[in-house]
Order: structure tokens, then C-alpha cells, then sequence
């Protein structure tokens, strides 16, 4: 199922003295099985993006195509579409109401008007997706859950319905690093697992470096950039100008370039910065060994030399171990030895 | 669907009587309510749109704005004119089959009456499109101080008005992201007959009394964790002060008042 939206643009208090213009003519298209993450600032108009994918906001002016068809078209059920086109609220947890869990995330499906047992495979299905034990938790009250465990009770209510499209409106907001860590790997085994077209609103760059197969940035209503993560976080000048951030391995990569070290410039993720580390460390070390090696020689004495190589090993074990793969802390550290 | 409430919307512009104390405003309205009911005649009413129509224009109000603060009363209005059109003792009768009788003074009456509550909410409605809810309270707290002194909860009172309004448009928004949440899911608040769209608001209200029990709780302990208890000592940040614009205000209403027991005695 592909989206395509055409020069949507949308005003809200049309004609009155508080009229805004949230998005104007913007245009791309998201093909399937694509991870789309969408970042901006603060009132940059990503939410009110979203809520066009699915037909819950109308365009003032320009088109959203689903697989070529208008969604505002007459003759569109746009309630059929919006449980092919499934939308996770930000804070989602805000919209549990049921008594149990496994009767919330029912509500989807109920109102798709399935059967009892198609019912209950979905919300088993949907709650093993989001990592939710079922025997565990479909009879607890939602209220009785955790922030992080809320979280992933809402957006199951959202999967049991089975969409084709995923939308989330920053997923991760206000969970710990756990709670993150936890939707975060949910999205990647949706995509990988089921192939599901994801697009995701967030703040977090760290988040959008994990994920993202390609980048859509919104500024001021527009698309600022439209691209994937490794094009638009080369450049951090310009995400600063437009009030976003790069993640924190884009900025140490950005930093070491200025200082001198030999990197290329559209590093992002904390793995492939702390190879280049690595690799630039060694290289520094072997030049410096080649030196006291000459020096050793001039003063024959090769009992050091031995010793320096054992001290220049056992450095070199320290800092790998200390370089844990995905951690912007780790890759602080892992530069250090430079 | 939700936005269109102009009953108690401040509409923000600046004017000289959006600058009026929001106390002197307070008093007027009330004087002006008075002066409604002394009305006796249709000419008194002349006089009533006049001054409506000049304050309307000096607070920059367009007269659209003012008359949308009717339509949620409309089902009041005519059921008034109705009832009183229907039940109006007269001689003159105009209509009459089976058992009604319409007679020239009903309609006079109807007419009046009808007049009469449309005057009243387009008066209050210019107090509150020109007074922020939060001047408002503040007013009502300094002019129902005396009370205090009978026990009265002024302060408190006036507080709770102050949270409520602050929280109107918030549960608003509120209301518009559960509903559209719950639209993402496929729920249907639009279609079925009275019983199912009843059940209908079931996903709608519970989110939403949680998320105000929420509020409510947060509220509270930040207004405590900032040592908040209650009005006795408390200074205010904004201090109200009578101006000269103030009494030139008064004046004109004075007047205003003046004119219609006037037209009352002498006008037909």
C-alpha cells in the first residue's frame, strides 16, 4: 500500500483573526514496506501531517492518494481506511477505557465487526507483538499498568486492527530508557517480521538513526528534507538551523572532523563512529610503535620493546570493551584513547 | 464542531472597553440588565439596540461575533415566543381554529418577551467577549469581598471559577484527540440511533473523567508545592484600579438608564 500526498497543505481557523497556516504544499510519497521517520520542531505541523494519512483532518487544498485513490473522495469509506492506515496517538495510553486489557485492544477489532475468535487471535497476536505477556496481563485494568506498559497496551489496541500502515506520533515521549528501548525493538521486528510500512513521528534523532530508512524533515509547514538519515544528518549546520538536532555520533563525528581527524563526513550511528575510532586509533599507535621501535633499536634494548607492545594491546582491548555497540555515551568514551 | 461556543469567549483585541475595569464592566452589565426590564414599550428597545450597537463598535466587536451568542439559545427562544404567542389572553383575535387562538396582543407579547431575553444575552456576551474569564473572577471575588464577612467563600469561589475556565478549552482539546484516537480505531460516533451512540461516548467520557481526575490531582499539588492556602493574605499581581474611563462609562450608561425610564413615561 503506498501514500502519496500531493501539494496538502491545511489552515486551521480558516477566515478569523486566529488563522494558521499548519502545512503548506507538501508532497512526497511513501512506498511499501518503507521506515519513514518524520522529525521537526516543536508546532512544525508533524502531527497535523499525520492526521491526514488517515483522513481524520481534511486538506484545505492538495490530495493524500491511498494506492492512487483520494481519501477525501466521496465515495471513500474512510473508516474502512483508517484500519488499514492504523494511527498511534502521541501519549496513546491516554485513550484506554475498557475494563481489562485484551478487551481494549478488542475495541479495534470489534468495531471491524469480526468474529469472536478472529478477536481473540488478534489480541493475542497484538499483545505478543508489543511484548505483553497475555496470560499475564489481558485480565488486569489498563489503569493498573505501567507508564511504559500502557504505552504498548495502546498501540496493540491500534495493531489488532491488523493495518497495512503504521503511523506513530512520537512513540517513545516521556518513557525511560527501558520503556524506549522496548517500543523501539517492537518497530524493528514489525518491520522486519511483518513488513509493515512504518512511518514515525519523533524528536529523538538517536531514535530516527536506529530506524529510519529515510527522513522527512518539516519546517515552518514545509518539507524542509527529504532524505535518508546518513544524507541529512551530514549536516548538522543545517538541521541547527532548522531548530533539530543530528544524533549525539553525528555531532562527535562533526567535532573530530573539525579537530583535525581523518573521517568521512556522514557517520551517524554509534557502531560504525566507534570502527572509524578504532581504526584511526590503531593507526596512530602503530605510527607511534614504528617510532619507539627505531628508538628501541638506537639504544638496543629488546626487552622494552616487548613490553610496549604488551601495554599497547592490553590499551587496545580496554577501549573496545569500552566502546559498547548503540550508545551515545559509549561512543563519548570510545573516542577518548584518541 | 467543538470551537464554535462564543458564550463566554473573550474575543482579544484592544479597546477602550476591554481596558475598563473589569468591576465598572461588571456593575454596567448589571445596570444594563435592569434597564432591560424597565423597558415597556418598543421604542425602549430602539434605545437598548442603540446602546448596544455603540458599545459593540467602541469595544471593535463585529456585530457578527455578538449575535453568534445567540444560537445556543435559540430552542429557549422559541419556546418562549411559542408560549407566549399560544397562551396570551386577548379581545383582539387574530387566528383561531380548533383550540388555538392567536390574538394581537400575544403576538405583541411574544414579540417582547422574545426581544426581551435576546437583549439580555447579547449584553452579557459583550461583557464577556470584552473581559478575560480570569478579570472576570478577580472582579467578582473584590466585589463579593464583603461577603467574606458572613462566611461567605469569596476567594474560593472565585478560584474554582478561575480553574474551571482555564480548563475549558484544555478538556476541549482533550475531548477532540480521544475522540479522534478512538476514531483511529474505528469507532463510530456519528451513525446509529440514540441508544448506540450513547454507548458510542463510552471510549470518550472514561479517557477523559481519568485524564481530568489526572489534572485535577496535578493541579492541586503544584498549587500546594507553591504554597497556595487560600485567599486570606494573598496580594495580587494584577491590581485593579478605577480609571477616568471608568466614569465616563458610567456616565453613559447612567444616561442610557435615564433614557429609557424616559421613553417609558413619555413614549407610547
Amino acid at each position: 500500500m503506498s501514500i502519496e500526498v500531493r501539494h496538502l497543505s491545511h489552515i486551521y481557523g480558516e477566515g478569523s483573526a486566529i488563522r494558521t497556516v499548519a502545512l503548506d504544499d507538501i508532497s512526497f510519497t511513501v512506498e511499501q514496506g518503507e521506515f519513514v521517520g518524520i522529525v521537526g520542531h516543536t508546532g512544525s505541523g508533524k502531527s497535523t501531517l499525520v492526521q491526514h494519512l488517515n483522513g481524520l483532518l481534511k486538506p484545505s487544498s492538495g490530495q493524500v492518494l491511498i494506492d492512487g485513490e483520494d481519501l477525501n473522495g466521496e465515495k471513500v469509506n474512510r473508516r474502512a481506511l483508517r484500519q488499514r492506515i492504523g494511527l498511534v496517538f502521541q501519549y496513546p495510553e491516554y485513550q484506554l477505557f475498557e475494563e481489562t486489557v485484551a478487551k481494549d485492544i478488542a475495541f479495534g477489532p470489534k468495531n471491524q465487526k469480526l468474529g469472536a475468535q478472529e478477536i481473540d487471535r488478534r489480541v493475542r497476536k497484538a499483545m505478543e507483538s508489543v511484548h505483553l505477556d497475555y496470560d499475564t496481563y489481558a485480565e488486569k485494568s489498563p489503569f493498573e499498568l505501567s507508564g511504559g506498559q500502557m504505552r504498548r497496551a495502546a498501540i496493540a489496541g491500534v495493531l489488532a486492527m491488523e493495518p497495512e500502515v503504521l503511523i506513530l506520533d512520537e512513540p517513545t515521549a516521556g518513557l525511560d530508557p527501558r520503556g524506549r528501548d522496548r517500543i523501539l525493538s517492537m518497530l524493528e521486528d514489525l518491520r522486519e517480521k511483518e513488513k509493515k510500512t512504518i512511518l514515525m513521528v519523533s524528536h529523538s534523532m538517536e531514535d530516527m538513526a536506529r530506524l529510519a530508512d529515510r527522513l522527512l524533515v518539516i519546517a515552518g509547514g514545509k518539507l524542509a528534507a527529504d532524505g535518508t538519515p546518513r544524507e541529512i544528518f551530514s549536516d548538522p549546520e543545517r538541521m541547527a538551523g532548522l531548530g533539530l538536532d543530528v544524533p549525539e555520533a553525528a555531532k562527535l563525528c562533526a567535532a573530530l572532523r573539525a579537530a583535525g581527524y581523518d573521517l568521512p563526513r556522514d557517520l551517524y550511528r554509534g557502531e560504525e563512529l566507534r570502527e572509524h575510532i578504532l581504526r584511526i586509533w590503531r593507526e596512530q599507535r602503530a605510527e607511534e610503535r614504528a617510532a619507539d621501535g627505531r628508538e628501541a633499536r638506537r639504544t638496543d634494548a629488546p626487552a622494552s620493546r616487548t613490553e610496549v607492545r604488551k601495554a599497547d594491546e592490553r590499551e587496545a582491548r580496554e577501549a573496545e570493551g569500552r566502546a559498547e555497540p548503540d550508545s551515545r555515551a559509549d561512543a563519548r568514551k570510545g573516542a577518548k584513547p584518541c | 464542531m467543538l470551537t464554535n461556543i462564543t458564550m463566554g469567549q473573550y474575543y482579544p483585541v484592544d479597546s477602550p472597553v476591554h481596558r475598563l475595569d473589569p468591576r465598572t464592566k461588571l456593575i454596567l452589565t448589571i445596570a444594563f440588565i435592569v434597564g432591560i426590564f424597565l423597558v415597556s414599550n418598543f421604542s425602549g428597545y430602539a434605545l437598548v439596540l442603540g446602546f448596544l450597537y455603540f458599545v459593540a463598535r467602541t469595544a471593535k466587536i463585529p456585530f457578527k461575533m455578538l449575535m453568534r451568542g445567540i444560537r445556543p439559545l435559540r430552542m429557549i427562544l422559541i419556546i418562549t415566543f411559542l408560549l407566549n404567542l399560544f397562551f396570551t389572553p386577548g379581545e383582539q383575535v387574530l387566528v383561531s381554529f380548533w383550540v388555538i387562538r392567536i390574538t394581537a396582543e400575544a403576538v405583541r407579547q411574544a414579540v417582547f418577551y422574545s426581544l426581551r431575553l435576546v437583549f439580555l444575552v447579547l449584553g452579557t456576551s459583550l461583557l464577556t467577549l470584552t473581559t478575560s474569564p480570569v478579570a472576570l473572577s478577580d472582579a467578582l471575588e473584590i466585589l463579593m469581598g464583603p461577603l467574606k464577612k458572613i462566611h461567605f467563600p469569596a476567594h474560593e469561589l472565585a478560584m474554582m471559577m478561575t480553574i474551571a475556565l482555564r480548563f475549558i478549552p484544555t478538556l476541549l482539546d482533550e475531548t477532540d484527540k480521544i475522540m479522534k484516537a478512538q476514531m483511529a480505531r474505528g469507532a463510530d460516533f456519528e451513525s446509529g440511533n440514540l441508544i448506540s451512540r450513547a454507548k458510542a461516548m463510552v471510549p470518550l467520557l472514561v479517557p477523559l473523567f481519568v485524564s481530568a481526575f489526572r489534572r485535577a490531582g496535578d493541579l492541586a499539588m503544584a498549587m500546594e508545592s507553591r504554597c497556595y492556602r487560600g485567599g486570606e493574605g494573598r496580594t495580587r499581581f494584577r491590581v485593579l484600579k478605577i480609571t477616568r474611563n471608568d466614569w465616563i462609562a458610567a456616565g453613559i450608561t447612567a444616561a442610557f438608564l435615564a433614557l429609557i425610564i424616559l421613553s417609558g413615561k413619555v413614549l407610547p
